[in-house]
């Protein structure tokens, strides 16, 4: 009896099979000649469209209860002013034993609530977005809301992931083997027009396969070549996100496995900088490799993050003055993430690279905001960390980011001693007043 | 992260910890969050290490002595009910008496508890005295390299001569609370609620 149903069996397995792969090949043709061509069916915006409406009937659907907002009463006031306050009344520099509560209160403030740790991990959002990983305090889910989430769960990790996956696929591999064979053409016009479109194409696709939905703003100050162009960082896909829409250098370490095949295709097509481990460490020898890309004036602008590390687009910290010593015009250009749809920081000390693309490719979507901001240069008699800061402050004002001092590299190291006795410094001069020469200054 | 974290709060716990300390529910669950990004670890203990990843804390002059005060003696390990039992103290003293519990004594923001956890962090040793050596080593701490020691020792002597009423030559904690001005103890009371 079981012979019976065999055949009809694997006939409708067949069927299904060849129905299921001609539709995915329709769609994944559909996304990428596209791609290819740079044209948009603005599928992407009406699915952000629709997902804004998703999560507006969700919050009606989520009960959220009014958190009490908590303060910490912290004005800027300066140490001497406010150790004065705390004293009696005797305005004579000396010590008074409740100085300690100046230190104290700073103390305790930092440790319910700091500027620097909460910039490495992932931005809390004021309403949920029907993913479990945003899902902070948001008690209280309804039937419907669950509902609702399991419908996502399924279009998100059934339908949207595979699709994703696969145009990764394609879009890394099509690089890969076009950048090769652009490699073989010899050096000149026809090579450099190929190698942009190559580049674009790919970079194209690889938006589509994260859905990534961008705005770009002011783009007459695209970057040119003969310039840098600074951005801040919030995860390796900004580098997807800027290189779609223009072709740059890209500078970075040589790394082995897949990153490193992509890394030796690619510079067979532009010329991109690529450093060994060890040349990293020199930064003479790292200036003098920026500067020569840069005088020649038919490369390509080079893309830089200076904050060199991943921060959770919440603000923008130390820029490293190295970009900024070499004397050619910055372009900056500020990127904002949209949390609502996805969030793009990668914290790396949490995911691996691999584990963070699945959770990007299983996201809703990627929407950002691009501003490209005009250039700047040095300007007379600043030096280059002023620069640096200048430039930050512009991309920390456009984008909407909190403007930090603090160095990106505290997230894994320790801060420096000189921060410290700073403030011992300061608080010497309270105690004996600054006219009393008793410190080199 | 921040799902898992609060789905470890029981509400018993919280219950406890608001008649103990007189944080508010949502306080409580804010302050949890943050407990749990502090440690690093996930054992639910915060070490030494932990706060000192703060960068505003590490380049704080007290910040090694404000970290001891969480730590119980003898122990290295802090948590969340110790965390709370300390923040406790700086929260703004109220005079009215709705959260008192009778059985359990003051209130931990009370100005006398106020006053003692700022007389234990000069008293190094926890022998209930400020000598003049544990004075010097925190003046030391707060002004780094900056004074000479002759000029930070006559402070220290001033210091201990204007405060000192039994001639020990140290400062108990009755010394201690004659010395200090009205004002520097609400200015411990930052921790406030909003509407």
């Amino acid at each position: 009896m079981e012979s019976y149903l065999f055949p009809f069996d694997s006939l409708i397995c067949m069927l299904l099979g060849i129905s299921f792969t001609v539709l995915f090949t329709l769609l994944l043709v559909f996304i990428i000649v596209p791609a290819i061509f740079g044209v948009s069916f603005g599928i992407r915006r009406l699915y952000m469209k629709s997902l804004i409406k998703l999560f507006e009937v969700s919050e009606l659907m989520l009960s959220i209860i009014s958190e009490e907002v908590w303060i910490i009463a912290k004005e800027p006031v300066s140490l001497e002013q406010e150790i004065q306050d705390m004293r009696r009344g005797g305005a004579e520099p000396e010590f008074d034993m409740s100085d300690i509560f100046y230190f104290c209160r700073r103390g305790v403030e930092s440790i319910v609530d700091d500027e620097v740790t909460k910039r490495f991990t992932a931005e809390e959002l004021e309403s949920w977005n029907l993913l479990t990983r945003s899902n902070y305090n948001f008690h209280h889910i309804s039937t419907r809301l669950t509902a609702l989430w399991g419908v996502g769960v399924l279009i998100r990790y059934g339908f949207l992931l595979p699709l994703r996956v696969t145009l990764a696929f394609t879009g890394v591999g099509l690089l890969v083997v076009l950048t090769s064979i652009v490699g073989l053409f010899p050096n000149g016009r026809m090579k450099n027009y190929l190698s942009d479109k190559v580049h674009l194409m790919c970079y194209r696709i690889c938006v589509r396969a994260l859905t990534a939905i961008i705005t770009y703003h002011d783009s007459e100050n695209k970057p040119k070549n003969g310039g840098i162009c600074v951005a801040n960082h919030t995860s390796p896909i900004d580098v997807i996100i800027l290189a779609s829409d223009g072709c740059y250098a890209m500078v970075g370490q040589v790394h082995g496995g897949l990153m490193g095949v992509i890394q030796r295709a690619m510079v067979k097509a532009c010329p991109h900088i690529w450093f060994e481990r060890s040349e990293v460490k020199d930064r003479h020898l790292v200036a003098k490799r920026l500067s020569d890309h840069i005088a020649d004036k038919s490369k390509l602008p080079i893309l830089i993050f200076p904050e060199g590390t991943c921060i959770n687009n919440t603000s923008v910290m130390m820029f490293k003055k190295g970009s900024f010593e070499i004397g050619c015009r910055v372009y900056p250009v500020a990127i904002k993430y949209d949390p609502r749809f996805g969030d793009a920081f990668w914290n790396s000390s949490k995911f691996g690279m691999v584990n963070y693309l699945l959770r990007m490719m299983s996201s809703w979507a990627i929407v950002c905001s691009v501003w490209y901001l005009p250039p700047m240069s040095r300007m007379e008699g600043e030096d280059a960390v002023q620069f640096a800061n200048r430039v930050k402050a512009a991309i920390a004002r456009k984008g909407g980011l909190a403007d930090l001092l603090w160095d990106g590299g505290l997230k894994r190291g320790k801060v420096k001693e000189v921060f410290k006795e700073e403030q011992q410094k300061l608080y010497s001069k309270v105690l004996v007043g600054s006219s009393e020469d008793c410190s080199r200054s | 992260m921040g799902s898992r974290a609060s789905s470890l709060l029981r509400e018993e716990d919280i219950e406890e910890i608001k008649k103990q300390t007189g944080f508010s529910h949502s306080q409580i669950t804010r302050l949890y969050s943050r407990f749990h990004s502090l440690d690093k670890g996930e054992n639910g203990a915060l070490s030494r290490e932990d706060f000192q990843r703060i960068p505003e804390l590490a380049i704080n002059p007290l910040g090694d002595r404000i970290i001891n005060a969480f730590f119980p003696e003898g122990e290295d390990q802090v948590n969340f009910r110790g965390f709370m039992r300390t923040l406790a103290h700086f929260r703004p003293v109220e005079d009215n008496e709705k959260n008192k519990d009778p059985t359990s004594g003051e209130p931990l923001n009370s100005r006398t508890n106020k006053l003692f956890f700022a007389f234990q962090l000069y008293d190094l040793d926890r022998d209930d005295k400020i000598s003049r050596d544990e004075l010097l080593q925190v003046l030391r701490m707060m002004v780094g390299v900056n004074i000479s020691d002759e000029q930070l020792g006559s402070i220290a002597d001033r210091t201990i001569q204007e405060a000192d009423t039994n001639g020990d030559m140290c400062i108990s904690f009755s010394e201690f609370t004659k010395v200090m001005p009205g004002k520097a103890i609400d200015i411990t009371a930052d921790l406030q609620n909003g509407a």
